[in-house]
């Protein structure tokens, strides 16, 4: 009866009284005059099916592509910098005397014989522009990928295999790639370790201070206000400075205390880190736990107050709770990155992880010397530790969006 | 008095496109509005009074969209307005004001800045003492004490009712010919209320100029209201004269709406009886009336096709299927009485 | 306006005098005696420091003392590399070049920043919108030696593009212009991405529908309504800003080799130069906190809506 040309003919805001529709009356059967029932009216309007608070997080992080990229990367890294080192037969902290500042090409040996002689040809004919670069691009020679050196050289050409420095070398010998391997896993390690750090203090204060409330509340957020006012980078500084030594005596008059095995694994550069980080990052992290808190104790009172039992609490535990947890896992995951941030820009003024050990921070300050001839020893590891820190910061943003859409802009 | 109709909307549908998908706001309504005239249109939140309001304004933003019909101001197409054309039209020839008057003002600029600039922006000829003046006058048309000293203040300096007063005084500064209000005193004590109706009737009586007011309120509309549109998902379901729907609606939802409203003069032990059921899913409206799973009466033919309107006498008219059942059956549908069927079944 | 004031510089004092006490028992607690280099000084240096200092009392007695230095300004001398000169002219002249280069940085940064967040803000979702967020990303979160450094590769001699100096001169203004611009690119992102947002946030307020519904153009909308309201916040992130530049000075510093303080701080805490690191310490975070405390007040009496005699909020 109502066709589609039938609307068209007659829409629903037409004043014209709709007469074929009258008409057609003969067509509708009495029985569509009845009163519908309940179930009827049910079944008419159709039902969205609700999901759960994290299913619908989860399925909004999925569609997040810039977020789920980043996570992918992430992924890489960590493979590249736990799984990566076992690839190549080099340790991180192994010297060579002969494999020293190698680049991440090489020249086979009679190329090598071919353009010293150039060179020395050069330099009597009193060029003095003449560098290996230029001389083999005369020759018409073109590098090969990855770095040997000249004994290795010598030994591929006995028939051994030699596995290619593919970065090349360090001045000391050591195996680029592998050292940026070390140094991703050590900033990765310290990125989260701290930020859990962060997340145990804060969250520990500030759940007691929002617990505890009145009085007790009101001092312990006046101590955060305080520590909120204090340049962190400074006392950071101060920190990382003073508790090394501190450490380090504490090793050496007390060797045999479990505190100091536990100390001697992780090294006291990188305790100190942990320490300096710990005093004074949990200040943001209490205040939103605090805020939580303060919320979940507001609902337990209005359930008391009703009188409804059970069922109100646990719908607002079901609600509730997943926020908080969503809160505070959003806030730990952009932890991370701030951490790396701050490893790295110690290392790199020199303060932070010692010799041996190596961070991606450190290798770039190392590499500060050699900056125009050895540029890419500088560039690698800072490639690296930009990634990894985008793309922390990226996932956090897209598990923050997924967690509570509200806050998009 | 101006034969020509002052406005006329004519089947508009606007529909928001979202990610979750198109949400049809308005699904084509029809109104027209003459010189003078006050009318009405009531609907739950979401039933789209607003959206519809927005859209003679050109004032929707994406994902918004008009995606059909025609609005009509004194014979011009307004939705074919370019931007030159809007941005004179807002404010000069139709003002609008709105729901919240504690964050529809500047909070940076004094109130006196405000109202100026809402003359000079479209009187460009007028200097600012001049504008200052006028401005002045305003806010003593709208009842605002001390003038000269209240221009110079900050809106946070003002009271909510205040504030929606230096609003409308802001949307009068022109003299527009339509004010459109859109809850504009949902926000308000129930006393301040009171006032800003008395005041709109006021300056209405003394500037003649027509008013769309856009409310959930039965009351406010009895109130000041000549003519009414009941909206409900997007759709007119009612229309007609103040009286002609309080006093014999035609359709249950009106019916409900008005059975739902607290009475002075109701007894002690009547209840208030509300409308089952939620709103309609304006992502996937069903076919068949919206309000079908809500209504007492609801037949088995209203849960499958959209009921067509009815004309119940004197520009009344309601799209329910009890309308043309009764209109085929041939009962009386004018005057009928709001007891009755509708009874028989709560 | 009194009440708060009072309540906030009694906040802003408390604030560095506890960044002294820490800094003084830190580096108390460190083994061995800091005050001493490594060779043992003659008898009639150990008495006058000990004099100054009382290093055989107590230590909250020496605490008190040199506290006492300090509001009289004596951080006391430098012990490793500059022996005996004292700390305060240390400060007092490398602090300037580090200042002038920070706030060459901090206009700059503010000066783009501002525009290109607008910018965004306005046209956004489009193609300049995806770009600027991606570059302000980019910027923030790339560690501050990273972009120094690339930028000198890029730009100074023995580089790409050798157009800039690679020895840091004084004198010389074309010198300023990478570590500057370095400096300055982190806060300007920070500033870009904030104003967007903040922007973004005034755009959706409702006195902007009103301001539409009066008919005001586009133009005005923006300049005139928004930025306004969306500006008022942006003085909030100059107190953070001034700390991001204080320490990404330090960096700068020592890859474009300015003679600055923070250059010189680095040095003196890879030196154990126990004194300078104290004084020094002490004076930046005091910098860091007055800055801090001027914006909040700042911010309080630009914004109409805080009544400031109620005591802010």
């Amino acid at each position: 009866m109502m066709s589609a040309e039938h609307m068209k003919k007659y829409p629903i805001g037409n004043l014209q009284p709709d007469v074929e529709s009258l008409l057609a009356w003969n067509e509708v059967a009495p029985a569509d005059f009845e009163l519908a029932s309940a179930e009827e009216k049910k079944n008419f309007i159709a039902q969205r099916e609700s999901v759960s608070y994290w299913a619908d997080a989860w399925r909004r992080l999925k569609k997040n592509r810039v977020a789920m990229v980043a996570l992918g990367v992430l992924g890489l890294l960590l493979l590249f910098a736990f799984a990566g080192p076992f690839f190549i037969p080099y340790a991180y902290d192994e010297t060579s005397k002969t494999a020293g500042n190698l680049y991440y090409y090489h020249y086979t040996l009679e190329e090598q014989a071919a353009i010293e002689e150039a060179m020395e040809a050069a330099k009597s004919a009193g060029r003095r522009d003449a560098s290996q670069k230029s001389i083999a691009r005369e020759l018409g020679i073109s590098a090969k990928p990855f770095g040997y050196s000249v004994q290795e050289l010598e030994r591929i050409a006995a028939g051994e295999a030699v596995f290619p420095h593919i970065l090349g070398t360090d001045t000391l010998g050591r195996d680029i790639l592998v050292r940026v391997m070390v140094g991703t896993r050590m900033s990765m390690v310290i990125g989260v370790c701290a930020a859990l750090i962060v997340l145990l203090i804060g969250a520990t204060y500030g759940a007691v201070s929002g617990y505890a409330g009145g009085r007790v509340d009101t001092v312990m957020m006046r101590i955060v206000e305080l520590i909120y006012s204090i340049p962190e980078i400074l006392v950071v500084l101060l920190l990382v400075t003073s508790l090394k030594p501190i450490i380090d005596d504490y090793l050496l008059y007390h060797p045999e205390t479990g505190i100091a095995k536990f100390i001697a694994v992780i090294g006291p550069s990188i305790l100190s880190i942990f320490i300096a980080f710990g005093l004074m990052y949990w200040v943001s992290m209490s205040r939103i736990i605090r805020g939580q808190v303060l919320q979940l104790k507001q609902q337990e009172y209005i359930t008391a107050a009703r009188a409804l039992g059970a069922s109100g609490g646990r719908i607002i535990r079901r609600h509730l709770l997943p926020n908080c947890i969503g809160q505070i896992v959003v806030t730990t995951c952009l932890q991370i990155p701030s951490a790396i941030f701050l490893e790295s820009f110690l290392s790199f003024l020199g303060l932070g992880v010692s010799a041996p050990l190596t961070s991606l921070g450190s290798m770039a300050s190392d590499a500060l010397n050699g900056i125009y001839t050895y540029t890419y020893r500088l560039l690698v590891p800072a490639v690296v530790l930009s990634v990894m820190i985008l793309s922390f910061n990226l996932f956090g943003d897209g598990l923050r969006d997924a967690l509570d859409p509200r806050l998009k802009k | 008095m101006n034969d020509k109709k002052l406005l006329e909307v004519k089947d508009l549908k606007v529909s928001f496109f979202t990610p979750a998908g198109e949400v049809k706001a308005v699904g084509g309504i029809t109104y027209d509005l003459n010189n003078g005239e006050i009318m009405g249109i009531v609907g739950e939140s979401g039933s789209g009074k607003s959206v519809e309001a927005y859209s003679i304004l050109g004032l929707l933003q994406s994902p918004g969209k008009v995606i059909g019909g025609s609005v009509t101001f004194e014979g011009e197409d307004v939705l074919a307005f370019d931007k030159r054309k809007m941005e004179s039209f807002r404010g000069n020839k139709v003002s609008m004001i709105f729901q919240n008057p504690m964050t529809s003002l500047n909070p940076v600029y004094t109130v006196g800045n405000q109202l100026i600039e809402a003359l000079r922006t479209h009187n460009r000829t007028i200097s600012r003492a001049q504008a200052g003046q006028r401005a002045v006058e305003m806010l003593k048309l709208v009842g605002i004490n001390n003038p000269e000293k209240r221009m110079k203040q900050y809106p946070h300096e003002f009271s909510g009712g205040m504030r929606q007063r230096v609003m409308i005084a802001m949307g009068l500064i022109c003299s527009p010919r339509l004010l459109i209000a859109d809850e504009p005193t949902t926000a308000l004590d129930v006393t301040i209320q009171a006032q800003i109706l008395e005041l709109m009737k006021d300056i209405q009586s003394k500037t003649h100029m027509a008013i769309i007011f856009i409310t959930h309120n039965l009351g406010v509309v009895a109130e000041i209201c000549d003519k009414v549109s009941v909206m409900y998902a997007g759709k007119i379901v009612e229309q007609g004269s103040v009286n002609d729907i309080f006093y014999s609606p035609g359709h249950p939802y009106t019916l409900g709406l008005l059975r739902s409203m607290p009475r002075v003069d109701a007894q002690e032990y009547e209840r208030l009886i509300p409308i089952e059921g939620t709103p309609v899913d304006m992502l996937n409206p069903p076919e068949g009336c919206p309000f079908a799973p809500r209504c007492q009466q609801c037949m088995k033919l209203c849960l499958q096709k959209m009921p067509p309107y009815v004309e119940l006498g004197g520009g009344h008219r309601a799209a329910c299927w009890l309308r043309v059942q009764e209109q085929v059956n041939g009962v009386d549908t004018a005057g009928r009485a709001d007891s009755g069927e509708a009874d028989s079944h709560a | 306006m009194g009440r708060f004031f009072v309540k906030r510089v009694l906040m802003a004092c408390m604030t560095v005098l506890l960044v002294a006490v820490v800094t003084f028992f830190l580096m108390n607690a460190i083994p061995g005696n800091p005050w001493l280099s490594e060779k043992t000084p003659p008898q009639a240096t150990i008495d006058a420091l000990n004099a100054k200092y009382g290093l055989d009392q107590p230590l909250p007695v020496q605490l008190a003392k040199y506290l006492g230095n300090v509001l009289r300004g004596d951080f006391g001398v430098s012990i490793k590399m500059m022996k005996n000169y004292p700390v305060r002219n240390i400060i007092l002249e490398m602090f300037p070049v580090s200042a002038r280069i920070g706030i060459i940085a901090l206009i700059w940064a503010v000066l783009a920043g501002i525009p290109l967040g607008c910018l965004a803000a306005y046209h956004r979702g489009k193609a300049a919108d995806s770009i600027l967020r991606v570059v302000s990303t980019l910027g923030v979160a790339t560690p501050q030696f990273v972009i120094a450094v690339v930028f000198m590769v890029l730009f100074t001699m023995g580089g790409v593009f050798p157009i800039l100096p690679n020895t840091f001169d004084l004198a010389n203004w074309q010198s300023y212009l990478l570590p500057c611009f370095a400096l300055g690119l982190y806060p300007m992102c920070y500033t870009a991405r904030q104003t967007r947002s903040s922007m973004l946030d005034a755009l959706g307020q409702d006195y902007i529908r009103t301001a539409r519904a009066k008919g005001l153009p586009v133009g005005r909308i923006i300049f005139k309504h928004a930025l306004r309201n969306a500006l008022i916040p942006v003085i909030t992130y100059l107190g953070p800003l001034t700390a991001f530049v204080l320490s990404g000075g330090f960096v700068v510093e020592k890859v474009f080799s300015v003679p600055g303080l923070g250059r010189y701080f680095t040095q003196s805490i890879l030196n154990r130069d126990y004194p300078v690191i104290m004084g020094t310490t002490i004076f930046l975070a005091t910098f860091i906190i007055v800055m801090n405390l001027v914006v909040d007040i700042l911010y309080r009496v630009v914004d109409p809506r805080i009544d400031i005699a109620k005591g802010g909020n």
